[in-house]
C-alpha cells in the first residue's frame, strides 16, 4: 500500500511545485507589495514639466487615480508607453506620473516627443519617494482608490489585457462602493 | 609559478581570486565612506548585509552597486544618525518591501516553514535511515555457513 502512495503522493507534489514554479507566466521578480489595503505613502513633489508646480497627493485625496512609476532609462517604459496613452484617451481615470531617476531635461524630451499620457508627473530628484512606495524598478503601476488606500498594484511594462482585466474592474468596484 | 604542477598552480590561482574577492568587493560600492562612530558602522554593516538589494535578488544591499542599493544604504545611514533602532530601521523596511527585503526574515507564523523545513528534512532522513535499518536486521544473514546448524 504505502509503496504505492508514497512515491504517487511525491510525484504529485513534484509536479505541483513545477507547475508553479516553472511556469513562463510568473515574473519571479515580481513581489507582493506590503502596501496593498494600507493608506499611499504621500508626497509633495515638483513637476517634471513645471517645476513651479507642486504634484501633491493631498490634492488627490477622494478619487480614484493611478500612479506609474517610470524613467527614460527604462526600456520597458518605452515599451508600455502608446498603451499609457491609448489609456489617458479613455479618461476613465487620472493618470499621475512618478519620473524616478531620471534628469528632467530628459524626461521633458521624453513626453514632448512620445506624447504626455500623465495629468502630472512628479519629479523624484532622490528615489525617497520611490522607496516609500516599496518601488524597486519600473515600470511598476499602482491603483489608489478614493480613501487613498493602495488598491492593487502592478509590475511589468502595461498592457491592454491587464489594463481591461486588473485595473477596469477594480476602479469600478472602487467607485462603486462609494470610496 | 613556473615550478608549480598545472593543478597546484590552478588551486593557487582560485585560492589567491578568493582571497582577493572581498577585498575588490568592499572597495567597490560605498561612496559616503565609514560612519564616524565604529559602533554605528558596525550596526550599519551588519543591517546592510541583511537587507536583500531587490534589483538583483540574491545581493544584499551592502554588496550591490545598483542605484536603488546606494539609495537604501543611505537611507540606512540617515537613520542610524538620526538614533534609530535595528528594529525600526527593518520595519521600515519591511514596510514598503515585504518580509522578503530581509535575508533572515523574523520566525513569525509566516515564516516558520523556512526556519524549521531544514529539521522536518532531517527527521524524514532520520526515519527514512531507522526504517531501512530495522528492515535489513530481520533480513537473514545469507553468508551464514550452512553446515553450523
Amino acid at each position: 500500500m504505502w509503496k504505492f502512495v508514497i512515491p504517487v503522493a511525491a510525484f504529485v507534489a513534484l509536479a505541483v511545485l513545477f507547475a508553479v514554479g516553472l511556469n513562463p507566466h510568473r515574473d519571479i521578480h515580481a513581489l507582493p507589495s506590503p502596501l496593498i489595503g494600507k493608506a499611499a505613502p504621500k508626497f509633495d513633489l515638483t513637476d517634471v514639466m513645471d517645476p513651479s508646480r507642486r504634484v501633491d497627493t493631498a490634492a488627490l485625496k477622494g478619487q480614484v487615480y493611478v500612479l506609474n512609476v517610470w524613467g527614460t532609462w527604462c526600456v520597458a517604459c518605452r515599451e508600455e508607453h502608446d498603451e499609457l496613452l491609448a489609456i489617458a484617451q479613455q479618461h476613465v481615470v487620472p493618470l499621475i506620473g512618478l519620473d524616478y531617476m531620471d534628469q528632467r531635461d530628459k524626461a521633458r524630451q521624453w513626453l514632448t516627443q512620445l506624447g504626455n499620457p500623465y495629468q502630472s508627473v512628479g519629479f523624484d530628484t532622490d528615489g525617497r519617494t520611490a522607496i516609500d512606495w516599496g518601488v524597486y524598478g519600473a515600470p511598476e503601476t499602482f491603483l489608489v482608490d478614493g480613501q487613498g488606500r493602495v488598491i492593487f498594484k502592478f509590475i511589468s511594462p502595461m498592457t491592454a489585457e491587464v489594463w481591461q482585466n486588473e485595473f477596469v474592474p477594480r476602479i469600478a468596484a472602487a467607485r462603486r462602493s462609494g470610496a | 609559478m613556473r615550478f608549480l604542477r598545472p593543478t597546484l598552480k590552478l588551486a593557487a590561482l582560485l585560492l589567491s581570486s578568493v582571497l582577493s574577492f572581498p577585498v575588490l568587493a568592499a572597495g567597490s560600492v560605498d561612496v559616503y565612506g565609514e560612519l564616524e562612530n565604529p559602533a554605528l558602522q558596525a550596526r550599519y554593516e551588519h543591517i546592510t548585509e541583511d537587507l536583500r538589494c531587490l534589483v538583483c535578488q540574491n545581493e544584499s544591499i551592502a554588496d550591490s552597486n545598483v542605484e536603488l542599493a546606494a539609495d537604501l544604504r543611505r537611507q540606512v545611514r540617515e537613520m542610524l544618525i538620526a538614533g534609530k533602532s535595528d528594529d525600526a530601521i527593518f520595519k521600515f523596511m519591511t514596510d514598503r518591501y515585504g518580509e522578503f527585503v530581509r535575508f533572515n526574515p523574523p520566525l513569525t507564523p509566516k515564516t516558520w516553514l523556512i526556519w524549521g523545513a531544514p529539521f522536518i528534512m532531517v527527521a524524514v532522513g532520520a526515519v527514512i535511515i531507522i526504517r531501512v535499518a530495522r528492515q535489513r536486521a530481520r533480513l537473514p544473514l545469507d553468508d551464514e555457513p550452512a553446515s553450523e546448524t
